[in-house]
């Protein structure tokens, strides 16, 4: 049976000018796997991955056939069956973390909230928790990291920060929305070795999502091609060569290669019948 | 194993604190310097002369001319200016023209009754405007949102005077729920003034150290209206710096992240989004606590409030040059205290300006 199950899911925001789509009918299934969903800017990925934590706010509105997380009705549980979710079994790295730690707490207050708060482990347990995960994701001096700031770490810190953070309760499924886009590109490798690396060893399903269609394809089982709020093309990463989609070729072809014939690189064409309006 | 910088080790919080205590204390200095110069060249400017109103109009030339040099009117004004200093920072503001008292007694007299009722006024401003902006800015667009705003809009616009008369016409006149004018009622005037320790000039709290709670509960009947009046207009405005602050913390990535963590709302407003709030709320607080301190004129004078505004206002229409310049100089010590003072918890709850 798989892990998370969604039918037709749609996010509409009512605006002033009537109601825009950001997701148009999405319909996936996950196992513990590794999926990756791919697309440029505004074409509903983020919003898909938020819809399975029903984390958008009003205006937006997520309507699905069906959405379930190993057996749970997401779209008819309470707020509060969401929240015995949400940090517990389903888990969320965000882009940049800068913006996505609290600026006034420190690390050691952010980390160890979740197991204070909801699980009511006692304050040395809580540390020790997060001491602990904060060597899971690599950093050396977990002790003077709890006593930080976010504005003292440095990108790459606070993204393994935020990683420790979503980990501790040891979620069944991770959703990680660019984690590494506004990081530095050696960073990145890093960053994604970790995360790699936990979710392997702990079996999680992992939703990772990004606009850089070969580094999913490197690190992902299977991908998800967005464009404009639907799915345009489904495939093993394996495949990625033979993809059939002109959108999800096109993508790949914007890449330069390194060897590669110099010039501009070719643009998207997006003159064919998919790219119209109601597509 | 990637290499990873250590985190510098944080230098301890307090050393900064005590760097903002230093440079507040220069701050101050350097404030009520500039503000001496400009009240002393407004008294000299504008076109009134502290002599007649000392010696009256009908003062031959000679009597005139021998209270010029008494004074030390004939000295170059920047003589003028100096010995003023000298004195100030002696603790002598002058004498009072009208009652030969000095005036930096009176002000001491006056300024407990001001501050009384501008704490009060501030704390039910913030005890009311927090909620209310928080209210608003979890729910916009919700019937609790317009409510917040339209009882704000009314605390800004209506007159302060006309609300107070109409607070004692009905609360004091026809329900008889208050006192009237005046801190207290008349009989306990004199006890306070004859019976009493007095520590601090504050009468709720000098009465409440005497130990004497039927004064204490006259002291409210007499305080709640007005500073309830004051309050109101504080919290119009807190209420509304309070709902576009916390709006704007609520849109930030943070608040997701703790969402994400499984918080409940309570907790994901008032302690996450919350603690970034008071940063710029501090501010806006000390602000309207400055603002009601400064002296509210119309309020003390329709409750006919023994304070520091009434008190300025009277000096200026009698003329009473030493009494304006002292009453002006306590304000502007006590502003700049409290922005000293909001700096300084500014810099307590973000972690970023201790840098």
């Amino acid at each position: 049976m798989s892990l998370l199950e969604v039918k037709n899911l749609r996010v509409t925001f009512a605006t002033e000018t009537g109601p825009v789509e950001a997701v148009r009918g999405v319909s996936f299934s996950l196992g513990r796997e590794r999926l990756g969903i791919v697309g440029e800017s505004g074409s509903g990925k983020t919003m898909t991955g938020r819809s399975v934590l029903r984390l958008i706010r009003p205006p937006g509105r997520i309507e699905a056939d069906a959405m379930s997380f190993d057996g749970v009705d997401l779209m008819a549980a309470s707020e509060r069956e969401m929240r015995a979710l949400r940090g517990n079994r389903i888990g969320m790295v965000m882009q940049d973390p800068k913006y996505s730690l609290n600026p006034v707490m420190n690390v050691g207050e952010q980390l160890t909230e979740g197991l204070r708060r909801r699980d009511r482990i006692g304050r040395t347990e809580a540390r020790a928790k997060a001491i602990a995960a904060l060597e899971a994701v690599q950093i050396r001096d977990p002790e003077r990291v709890m006593a930080a700031y976010p504005h003292e770490l440095s990108g790459g810190m606070g993204q393994r920060v935020m990683i420790a953070m979503m980990l501790i309760p040891e979620p069944d499924l991770l959703i990680a929305d660019e984690p590494t886009s506004a990081l530095d590109v050696t960073v990145q490798a890093e960053v994604l070795a970790i995360l790699d690396g936990l979710v392997r060893d702990r079996g999680m399903g992992l939703i990772f999502i990004s606009h850089d269609l070969r580094l999913v394809g490197r690190f992902c089982d299977r991908i998800l091609v967005m464009y404009k709020g639907k799915v345009v093309e489904e495939l093993e990463a394996k495949n990625l060569a033979q993809a059939q989609h002109p959108y999800t070729q096109g993508l790949l072809n914007c890449l330069p290669r390194i060897g590669g014939a110099r010039g501009p690189l070719p643009g998207l064409d997006r003159s064919g019948d998919w790219a119209k309006e109601g597509a | 194993m990637v290499d990873i910088a250590p985190v510098p080790r944080r230098p301890s919080r307090l050393r900064p604190l005590f760097w903002g205590v230093g440079s507040g204390l220069l701050t101050l200095a350097l404030t009520l310097l500039g503000l001496l110069f400009v009240t002393f060249i407004i008294a000299r400017i504008v076109p009134i002369d502290p002599l007649l109103s000392i010696l009256g109009e009908r003062a031959t030339t000679a009597q005139y001319e021998a209270a010029r040099l008494a004074y030390g009117l004939d000295e170059p004004m920047w003589k003028q200016f100096a010995i003023y200093l000298w004195d100030a920072v002696q603790g002598d503001l002058g004498t009072s023209i009208r009652t030969r008292e000095p005036v930096l007694s009176e002000v001491a007299e006056r300024f407990p009754a001001t501050l009384e009722l501008a704490t009060l006024g501030t704390l039910f401003g913030v005890i009311t405007g927090v909620p209310a902006g928080v209210l608003a800015a979890t729910r916009p667009g919700s019937i609790s949102d317009q409510v917040v705003r339209v009882v704000g809009l009314l605390g800004y616009s209506m007159p302060v005077f006309w609300l107070g008369l109409i607070g004692l016409l009905v609360f004091y006149g026809k329900l008889d729920w208050v006192g009237g004018p005046g801190r207290l009622d008349a009989s306990y005037q004199m006890m306070m003034q004859f019976q009493m320790e007095q520590y601090t000039g504050m009468i709720l709290v000098d009465s409440a150290l005497n130990g004497a709670w039927d004064m204490f509960a006259n002291a409210i009947s007499h305080i709640v209206l007005p500073a309830a009046l004051l309050g109101y207009v504080s919290m119009a405005y807190i209420s509304r710096m309070t709902r576009s602050f916390m709006m704007n913390e609520l849109s930030q990535e943070y608040i997701t992240t703790a969402r994400v963590k499984g918080m409940p709302e309570w907790r994901v407003v008032w302690v996450h989004a919350m603690r970034n709030v008071l940063v710029p709320l501090i501010t806006v607080i000390a602000l309207s606590y400055a603002y009601l301190l400064e002296g509210s004129v119309l309020t003390e004078t329709i409750f006919a409030w023994p304070g520091l505004g009434s008190y300025i206002t009277d000096a200026l229409f009698a003329a009473d040059m030493p009494a304006v310049l002292g009453g002006t100089v306590v304000v502007g010590v006590a502003f700049v205290t409290l922005n000293m003072l909001s700096d300084i918890l500014y810099r307590l709850v973000d972690p970023r300006a201790q840098a």
